[in-house]
């Protein structure tokens, strides 16, 4: 028997784990994994809060969430490719076009 | 018994997230972000929820890491980002204000009373059946449902547009 406060602690750390990769990093694929891990630590928080509640509600939200994560990971790596397209880099300091 | 397992998938996955982080080649890092991504749907099978552990299988661990992969090889982009920092003061106040989220979180979840820490997996057996969920999607959930149906349509024509080619005007 797992007290949900763990879950919810380890949802916790893996957040914030995600916060410092998006900070830190400066490669672009590395900034969109953190962000993949964001919402992965989302998803535990919500598939315990389910259990917790016995609702299935938490469940079929995190089901829609996995979905909205695909189809964001594929148009986010299509821009990146796009952008390396023209400027050859996938560092996210270099691409500052529209800094004023 | 459980708490065994939850122990050791919880110190997999921050492993697999650290070292997601620290990895100077994006290869590494996709890989690591897919050991830190198993280890949650171990975790998920752990909190009953077997149809979730499939699609975190199939669809993160199979279909994202693979188009990551993929996407990395195709850029060149595994080689290391260079040292130097163009804004100097950001990663020692990134690090202090992720420092700070932990500690706000670890807080909250510690200062609430013992009540609200009411342990999970208490619940029906079945509860969280491929089942009960098929049942609940095509049913209470069937609008939201047929909806993602269109983000996954938009997200293709999307992906279509900005690699279509320009043909030259003849």
């Amino acid at each position: 028997m797992v007290p949900t406060s763990y879950f919810i602690l380890l949802s916790g750390v893996l957040f914030t784990l995600g916060v410092l990769g998006v900070l830190v990093r400066r490669n672009a694929l590395v900034v969109f994994m953190s962000i993949e891990l964001m919402l992965n630590s989302a998803n535990l928080a919500l598939v315990t809060f389910a259990q917790a509640r016995q609702s299935l509600g938490g469940q079929i939200l995190v089901f829609f969430v996995i979905t909205v994560a695909a189809a964001e990971v594929a148009v986010g790596l299509a821009l990146l490719v796009a952008i390396f397209g023209t400027k050859r880099t996938t560092d996210i300091d270099e691409i500052s076009s529209l800094k004023g | 018994m459980e708490l065994v397992v939850f122990i050791i998938s919880a110190v997999v996955a921050i492993i697999g997230a650290v070292a997601m982080l620290l990895s100077k080649n994006a290869i590494h890092s996709a890989l690591f972000l897919l050991l830190n991504l198993a280890a949650i749907a171990v975790l998920y099978l752990l909190l009953r929820a077997p149809f979730l552990f499939a699609i975190q299988l199939i669809v993160y661990a199979g279909a994202i890491i693979v188009l990551f992969l993929f996407v990395v090889m195709l850029l060149g982009a595994e080689r290391a980002e260079d040292e130097r920092d163009l804004i100097a003061w950001q990663r020692p106040v990134a690090l202090a204000m992720g420092l700070l989220l932990l500690a706000e979180t670890i807080y909250i979840v510690f200062a609430r009373p013992a009540a609200a820490l009411a342990t999970v997996n208490s619940g029906a057996e079945d509860f969280g059946a491929p089942l009960k969920i098929g049942e609940a999607l095509f049913s209470t959930y069937l609008l939201p449902f047929e909806l993602t149906s269109v983000i996954l349509l938009a997200a293709i024509v999307g992906v279509i547009v900005l690699h279509k080619r320009e043909r030259p005007a003849a």
